[in-house]
């Protein structure tokens, strides 16, 4: 791999050079809670915590965003679309499952149908990850196609071996924020001890979930009862799809104030009963069943049939949020034991 | 886009029928649909919704649509009169596939007020330009009551053309109702259009066409050969709103028209 040395004295003035040139977002905290947020200096930004509570998916798909305004209500009304940030932004210190989720809403928002809002964004924002030494006990990035380190997503790596970074490069993005600024190559001796400590977090992680066979045991038990069963303590809050860095479920609708006003697009949930209710009263999903089971299938069958990649990066923020403790991989293991009903 | 004409369709005033025609002239040479599509219509303030094109394509320059009054931008579009301007974002979905059905006799089979994409083909069809391109056309078409039949002078026009065989039925009938009375599914055993080369197309409300279908296997249509136009929530329309999926597909880009084989492959969720 691709790979330079930060020391950690250094990261301070490296970050420092970085936010003269690029908006940047990096997790800091306020009050005991982390969130991603805009920083004008090095020393705002954490780069050793567990994980922010809200993903940061929110700075290339806001929880609210203006698709256009209008000046009337009236015929003669003018549109006006909003402009995109004009600075390039950096997203520094984002954890690998985050920078993987973006892999899945690149799919979803740039398929048949280009989305402009999101996909600017995306062109226009740079990622540095910081890898996972000590994951936590509700991650399981490494049983969904990521890992403590992956590189999916990112375009630069952190990597922590003690006093440095090893900084892997993953895009030619990346390796533009790195040029110029003398940082020296890895010797092999880093790059050894990098392996040494992916191994050691890779090794410390749970059996997490397992996917192998489950789109097939999920697409033959659409039916099942078990599916009440497993619905049974879920509220229905909604929370576990607001803190998934992959649901992009939105609404649209517009808000008027006075004779002006927007069209907004909102984070929607698939877990609401409004969301499929139909004008004539009829909803597809009337029960918190078929909504439960909406969200386990559209993660883990249907993304895999349109975008080829699933809807989930073991961030473990839907079980560490959850209010009733429901654990997305006991119910994924629960199901992977079931008996196929075809 | 600005409405030209506004037409009550029903005698309780709920469902009209909007003609627009285009403010742009460079946005009519880039609309180009087939039946079966459809558009999110707009009006500021109030938000988007789905409807298909009534229109056929046949009859450039301008974009029917079939309103019922049911919801916020409904009311909103029925409050609207002639001169008024609406935004219309499409086309979306994928409509009939007419290459697929030249060649063959079409069976439309149509209930209230989801009678209008099929009027939109039954159009296309009948035009002098496409009439050689298909051969027989059987329409079915129901309503509650007489005052509830869409279209009177389509109606009125094609039950005079020898090249169509047009059956209207109503639930209920009224002293000036000639035609039949009855249930679209009872109607259609009874008509039992020849399902040799011939494709069904169906649409209408939930109750008609779970006793529709099977009446339509018992022609003989084969699920290949028997087209259903889907109605789900919609927001975008684009594949990502994430609302209104039967499985993996989403009816606002990979529909709304599925072949009953097609859909029989998907859960039974809508």
């Amino acid at each position: 791999m691709k790979a330079k040395i930060i020391k950690k004295t250094d990261i301070a003035s490296f970050l420092d050079k970085l936010i003269e040139d690029y908006e940047a977002f990096a997790p800091v905290e306020m009050d005991g809670l982390i969130s991603f947020e805009k920083v004008s200096s090095s020393s705002e930004a954490l780069l050793d915590y567990p994980n922010s509570k809200m993903p940061p998916k929110q700075l290339l798909f806001p929880q609210s965003e203006t698709l256009f305004s209008y000046s009337s209500t009236k015929d003669t009304g003018e549109l006006e679309v909003p402009s995109g940030p004009e600075k390039p932004r950096l997203i520094f210190s984002i954890r690998p499952c985050d920078a993987m989720s973006f892999t899945l809403l690149d799919k979803v928002f740039g398929g048949d149908f280009k989305d402009p809002y999101y996909l600017n964004r995306r062109a226009n924002t740079v990622l540095v990850s910081i890898g996972c030494t000590t994951p936590r006990a509700s991650c399981f990035c490494n049983s969904v196609g990521g890992g403590p380190f992956s590189t999916e997503g990112s375009d630069l790596l952190l990597i922590d071996i003690g006093d440095e970074y090893v900084v892997q490069i993953v895009s030619d993005k990346g390796a533009k924020l790195l040029d110029k600024k003398g940082f020296e190559d890895t010797g092999k001796e880093k790059l050894d001890l990098a392996a040494g400590v992916i191994k050691t977090a890779e090794a410390s992680m749970g059996p997490g979930v397992k996917t192998e066979g489950l789109k097939e045991k999920l697409d033959s038990i659409f039916d099942d009862p078990v599916w009440q069963q497993l619905t049974e303590k879920c509220l229905g809050c909604g929370i576990c799809t607001y803190l998934c860095p992959t649901c992009h479920c939105f609404d649209i609708v517009d808000e008027t104030i006075g004779s002006g006003g927007e069209r907004v697009r909102l984070w929607d949930s698939c877990q609401f009963p409004l969301f499929t209710l139909q004008a004539s009263g009829a909803n597809p999903r009337p029960t918190g069943k078929e909504r439960f089971r909406q969200r386990m299938m559209h993660k883990f069958s249907y993304l895999l049939d349109s975008c080829d990649q699933i809807g989930c990066v073991g961030c473990g923020r839907c079980i560490t949020e959850c209010p009733v403790n429901l654990d997305i991989r006991q119910v994924l293991n629960s199901i992977a034991q079931l008996e196929s009903v075809k | 886009m600005r409405i030209d004409k506004v037409t009550v369709e029903t005698d309780d005033w709920d469902i009209k029928t909007f003609s627009l025609s285009f403010v742009n002239q460079e946005d009519e040479a880039d609309f180009k649909y087939i039946p079966g599509q459809f558009v999110e219509l707009s009006v500021l303030g109030k938000g988007e919704a789905p409807f298909g094109m009534a229109s056929s394509p046949t009859q450039p320059g301008r974009l029917e649509f079939t309103v019922s009054k049911i919801g916020v931008v409904t009311t909103a579009l029925h409050n609207m009169e002639a001169g008024r301007t609406v935004g219309v974002r499409g086309p979306l979905g994928n409509g009939y596939p007419i290459e697929e059905l030249k060649g063959k006799n079409m069976v439309m089979i149509g209930g209230g007020f989801g009678f209008s994409t099929l009027r939109a083909l039954t159009n296309l069809a009948l035009d002098e330009t496409n009439r050689d391109n298909f051969k027989d056309i059987t329409v079915i078409y129901g309503a509650r009551r007489p005052g509830l039949l869409l279209y009177k002078d389509d109606l009125e026009k094609w039950g005079k053309r020898s090249d169509i065989h047009l059956h209207l039925t109503v639930d209920t009938g009224d002293e000036e109702w000639a035609g039949k009375v009855g249930f679209v599914p009872a109607v259609t055993k009874e008509v039992a259009p020849s399902s040799e080369e011939a494709y069904a197309l169906v649409c209408g409300p939930p109750a008609m066409i779970k006793f529709t279908l099977p009446v339509v296997e018992e022609l003989g249509f084969p699920p290949e050969r028997t087209l259903l136009s889907m109605e789900m929530r919609m927001k975008c329309g684009l594949g990502m709103c994430g609302r209104c999926n039967i499985g993996s597909q989403y009816v606002c880009r990979d529909g709304p028209v599925f072949s009953l084989a097609k859909l029989s492959r998907l859960p039974q969720e809508y």
